[in-house]
């Protein structure tokens, strides 16, 4: 029992170092006290052919590292739990309710939300709620729930209660928009310490960089946390036509307007029955 | 199949686009209107932001217009002198619009005036031009000729001073109401995000007695110059264009608008006039639907534009 025991760790320590080198070779791949980062891309680039992307990260979690950091002796150590965030670049919103005056539906009421990240995918191998008492996760941001979305309510900034209408109807909303996403199965381990997760980068995603947050508990305390950094941008002709509509703004108005012209010409002249 | 579009940021398919390309330039080019109150909705529908909406409807206008311009032009069915007097009359009332504009944002029921605007512009314009529509048609259907317009027998508006000699329209009337109409439609354009064509053109021909087609001719020419003007202000204000968008819209609604203009002449201008009726009444009492009815989410999320 023992000795197949030490075999297996043997094995998954070799498997480990083969994976790390491997990770290594690659940009995209952080490291940091005993957790391995790696994804699938560095660099989501958008095409004209875009519609979306699934980016796949991988991890590996040292074992003993963190339950050294702990002080958890290692023979107990337990199954870690994984919770990966991303989150793309802040963008602040405006969320209204609308209330029926007169017969007719009006915006009555509305919300401020500064800064709120205009991606964010919370993916964990279980419900988040059970890794650890709900302070430690609200504190490490972990969880969907728990992710601080700051408010303006009159002239202060703060987070809100999680059955706060507006805060609800933010996240309904974004959720329905596919830019805000929530899984408790997106965490797969393929083996004891390593894991696997796949989030979406959906057409529509903002551009800009996104940052992926790893968090692992155990024994309901944080043991590691790692970032990694992930850009998502537009590339070949969707970046030349961008950048000129930025960058010389009389230029690209005039060619859209002289170009429509010349295609409102060509019609006719195809077109022409005389 | 699906593209990406630069500026406003989200793939949509190609085939979706240019249908709606095509549906729209037919509309326009049978009617002689833009076509923007039928297609900013649209896009809006699609999930491209209005900002970007409405700048990108813009140069699929300007193609369509220029290209519906042009045959009217070769049949000596465009006013030159009446379009320069309306286009005058139209950029005042635009930049009076674009402060306006600014003015309710800063009240936050923009969209509540631009709604209720909407409905009462077109539910009025729209059973007007049915109802003319309809009589004409049962007088043709029972034989009875239409009442001539006997000279002489102008409203009291047209008999105003700076009165002005429209050769191509034949009509020789103040300038007063002509300036006037086209403020207001300018005015309008700004704050709705609409061309005015479906406004202009009845106008014109109730109002001021040009004829039909010349009515849809200077108004395509009005058109093509206030959407050359919107494609440059927004490029250069707002950088909201999207050029690709634009490019698709324009191919269907090119082609479209050949089509549209061709099945326009051979309908009869009276079913011409109840179709467009029927038509803005329709889009009048959708916006009026939009507002009365209950929505399915009570809360909207908008991305902030003031705060950075």
């Amino acid at each position: 029992m023992s000795a197949a025991r030490r075999a297996r760790a043997r094995w998954d320590a070799l498997r480990l170092l083969l994976l790390a080198a491997a990770l290594a070779a690659f940009p995209g791949v952080a490291r940091a006290d005993g957790l391995v980062l790696s994804l699938s891309k560095a660099r989501v680039t958008i095409t004209s052919s875009f519609a979306g992307e699934n980016i796949v990260l991988f991890g590996v979690i040292e074992p003993g590292a963190g339950a050294a950091a702990t002080g958890a002796s290692p023979g107990a150590s337990p199954a870690p739990d994984v919770v990966v965030t991303v989150r793309g670049p802040n963008q602040s919103f405006l969320a209204r309710r609308k209330e029926r005056r007169l017969g007719l539906w009006i915006n009555v009421d509305s919300r401020s939300f500064l800064a709120a990240p205009s991606y964010l995918a919370v993916l964990s191998n279980r419900d988040p709620a059970l890794m650890s008492d709900a302070d430690t996760l609200r504190q490490e941001q972990a969880g969907f729930a728990n992710n601080r979305l700051l408010q303006r309510i009159g002239s202060d900034y703060a987070d809100v209660v999680a059955q706060d209408p507006f805060r609800q109807a933010f996240l309904r909303v974004k959720q329905a928009q596919g830019l805000y996403v929530e899984d408790h199965t997106g965490v797969e381990f393929i083996a004891p310490h390593i894991f696997r997760a796949v989030f979406p980068i959906p057409g529509r995603a903002p551009i800009g960089t996104y940052d992926v947050v790893v968090k692992v508990f155990a024994d309901r305390t944080l043991t590691q946390q790692a970032a990694l950094r992930l850009d998502v941008a537009k590339v070949d002709f969707e970046q030349a036509v961008a950048g000129a509509a930025q960058d010389h703004p009389w230029l690209y108005g005039f060619i859209c307007a002289f170009g429509a012209i010349a295609v409102g010409f060509c019609a006719n002249i195809v077109f022409r029955r005389d | 199949m699906t593209i990406y579009l630069p500026i406003a940021e989200l793939p949509v398919n190609v085939f979706t686009l240019l249908a709606m390309g095509v549906a729209v330039g037919f509309i326009s080019g049978m009617f002689g209107v833009g076509g923007g109150f039928l297609m900013t909705p649209l896009l809006i529908f699609l999930g491209v932001s209005p900002a970007v909406a409405v700048a990108s409807v813009s140069t699929h206008m300007a193609a369509s217009s220029f290209s519906g311009a042009l045959t009217y032009w070769r049949r000596g069915q465009v006013d030159l002198q009446l379009g320069a007097v309306l286009l005058a009359g139209g950029l005042a009332g635009t930049l009076a619009g674009v402060i306006t504009f600014k003015i309710l944002r800063s009240f936050g029921q923009l969209d509540l005036v631009i709604a209720v605007a909407y409905i009462v512009l077109l539910g009025t314009i729209g059973s007007l031009m049915v109802v003319e529509g309809l009589g004409a048609v049962i007088r043709r259907r029972r034989g009875v000729k239409a009442p001539v317009a006997r000279p002489g027998a102008h409203p009291l508006f047209l008999r105003l001073p700076f009165k002005m000699r429209f050769r191509q329209s034949h009509i020789y009337v103040s300038v007063i109401p002509v300036v006037t109409i086209s403020f207001a439609i300018g005015f309008l354009g700004a704050l709705m995000g609409i061309g005015g064509g479906f406004i202009l053109v009845p106008a014109l021909i109730y109002l001021l007695r040009v004829p039909t087609v010349t009515s849809v001719g200077t108004s395509l020419l009005l058109t093509l110059f206030t959407m050359f003007a919107a494609i440059i202000m927004h490029a250069v204000l707002n950088q909201t264009v999207d050029a690709v968008l634009g490019l698709v819209l324009m191919i269907g609604g090119t082609v479209g608008a050949q089509f549209g203009a061709r099945a326009g002449q051979t309908l009869k201008a009276e079913n011409l006039r109840l179709l467009l009726g029927l038509l803005v009444l329709a889009v009048g009492l959708r916006v009026a639907w939009d507002q009365i009815a209950r929505p399915a989410d009570l809360y909207s999320v908008i991305i902030d534009e003031r705060t950075p």
